[in-house]
């Protein structure tokens, strides 16, 4: 992994929104690579800036001070070779399932058909041939949001940005979804940034475990998880490395409770 | 022998229960429909009812009883009972009232439904405009009715224009209500798969907003065919308003009563039609399905 080309690249990243006339420093500064294909959690207790950092990536936010760019570009904005997963999914409601995975590849000027086969491999991809037909609102939320992903990726996303997509999910649907994006992931070498508030998704996805904290928002430590796929979750290698990012995360939260 | 029926018809459940139950719904389904039609038409028949006899007991010769209105409503349709000016013209009238409310109404969709898109996503637009829309909005269209006589002189184009102003408002502002309560991620989203510029409005901006457009155009229409009347009253000599009016000042009650029977009934018919094309457009939209 490590020879890898790196992908994105974020230098003295810094964010600060204003909150009525004061003004909130979100981001310390943030430095951070990632290289092409690997998978990277950010956890962090709420307001230690990992949705801030994810949208700088995708562009909708843009840093204070430093740089973030991908591929050596610098990011200036919403592009198609980010796309972002949301938690509450932000599907086109009036676009059947069909339509929504297609949406990306109509914006260009590609010929029909390779539309509609590109759009054909994506459902299949993500196992929604029966339900093509329906709209947002007749699905379940595991359904919508794989219809979330499968939009992303059909669009030809090399970075698939997650911010806590399994989070109004019931455990058993998001069980199988944590499955099914790690074969989505390993067949096509997507990188992925997903933001999460559980350790044990965070072990059991990424292989790279970033934990932040808050107070400004600042990447804290860096744990490499080697684990083998598919990981076990009750295996002691696996409850080692869950009681070494708690431990981590906790370790923050003590100090902003006492007050200084 | 009866309970020999009701055996074979529980061992016809059993072997067939999903038949069955559909049966029940559906035959559950058909006396719901029933039950609405029966009150929905039961209630304007017992209004009539309370008019005939308010008619009969007060011996008043100012308001005709429902008969009388009946036989005018037939002379009005196809003539050969009085053989006046009004007898069976009513398809003139209502044509050219059709004419005027839907000249009005349309251009108001057609200037209204952009406007409000642009003024919505547009904050120069949103600054420049909104001030002078709030101070002319509540100025009853009625009020306009002696300087549009000026500005378009005695005619239909008065009248177009009185119910244009009517319905303008209530499309312009839904629309401006419905785009900015879209969602700010489904710009996001879109941006994001390389959506850009006008693909938005058409793309985004216009199909999340249809919802509320359609809740204005349906406020716009009804206001529409009220305006017909007061629009017709700047001295045209058709439509159904001028019918109207024309009753009025003949003491032709019978007539007026027709008049507005036929309004009514072209106002609820074509609100039928908008009703049907909004459910076809929102079918993605449960909540607004009626």
């Amino acid at each position: 992994m490590s020879d890898a080309r790196i992908i994105l690249d974020i230098s003295g990243v810094t964010k600060r929104f204003a909150v009525g006339d004061d003004e909130v420093e979100a981001l310390a500064p943030v430095d951070l690579t990632i290289p092409q294909g690997e998978f990277v959690c950010l956890i962090g207790a709420s307001g230690c800036g990992k949705s801030t950092l994810l949208r700088i990536i995708a562009g909708f936010e843009e840093p204070t001070t430093g740089e973030a760019s991908i591929f050596g570009k610098r990011i200036t904005g919403p592009g198609s070779d980010r796309g972002m997963v949301f938690q509450d999914y932000a599907l086109f409601p009036w676009m059947t399932v069909r339509e929504n995975i297609s949406f990306g590849l109509r914006q260009g000027r590609m010929p029909r058909e390779a539309i509609e086969k590109t759009t054909d491999e994506f459902v299949r991809m993500v196992g929604l041939e029966r339900f093509v037909g329906r709209y947002p609102n007749q699905l379940s939320g595991g359904m919508k949001q794989r219809v979330a992903i499968a939009r992303v990726l059909a669009n030809n996303a090399t970075m698939l940005l997650m911010d806590e997509p399994f989070g109004a999910l019931d455990a058993l649907t998001r069980e199988q979804l944590q499955y099914e994006l790690l074969q989505i992931w390993s067949r096509t070498g997507v990188t992925a940034v997903f933001v999460t508030h559980s350790v044990e998704e965070a072990v059991l996805l990424a292989d790279r475990v970033l934990v932040m904290s808050a107070g400004p928002g600042r990447i804290d430590s860096d744990f490499r998880i080697e684990l083998a796929r598919p990981r076990d979750v009750s295996s002691p290698e696996f409850n080692a490395l869950r009681r070494d990012i708690s431990r981590r995360l906790t370790s923050h939260l003590v100090p902003s409770q006492v007050p200084a | 022998m009866s309970d020999h029926v009701t055996t074979v018809a529980a061992a016809a459940e059993r072997s067939a229960p999903e038949t069955a139950a559909a049966a029940r719904r559906r035959h559950r389904q058909r006396l719901e429909t029933l039950r609405a039609f029966v009150l929905g038409a039961g209630f304007p028949i017992l209004l009539v009812l309370v008019w005939d006899r308010a008619v009969a007991i007060t011996g008043t010769r100012l308001v005709p009883s429902p008969y009388q209105v009946a036989v005018m409503m037939y002379d009005f349709s196809f003539g050969g009972v009085y053989d006046d000016a009004f007898s069976g013209t009513i398809l003139i009238h209502v044509w050219k009232s059709v004419q005027r409310v839907y000249g009005g109404f349309f251009l108001a969709a057609l200037i209204g439904i952009p406007l409000g898109m642009m003024i919505g996503r547009i904050k120069v637009l949103h600054q420049l405009l909104d001030p002078t829309i709030s101070l002319l909005r509540p100025i009853p269209v009625t009020a306009w009715l002696p300087l549009s006589m000026i500005f378009f002189g005695l005619g239909p184009n008065a009248a177009i224009f009185l119910v244009f102003l009517g319905a303008f408002y209530p499309i312009l502002l839904n629309t401006m209500f419905g785009v900015r309560s879209i969602d700010p991620r489904l710009f996001e989203a879109a941006s994001m798969l390389g959506c850009t510029g006008t693909g938005m409005f058409r793309q985004i901006v216009l199909p999340a907003s249809l919802p509320a457009i359609f809740n204005g155009l349906r406020i716009a229409h009804g206001f529409a065919w009220i305006l017909i009347v007061v629009g017709e009253m700047t001295g045209v000599p058709t439509g159904l308003g001028s019918v109207v009016m024309d009753g009025r000042t003949l003491s032709r009650t019978d007539l007026v009563i027709t008049g507005m029977i036929v309004i009514g009934a072209c106002g609820f018919i074509t609100d039928r039609i908008i009703v049907a094309i909004s459910n076809r457009l929102l079918s993605w939209s449960p909540q607004h399905l009626e």
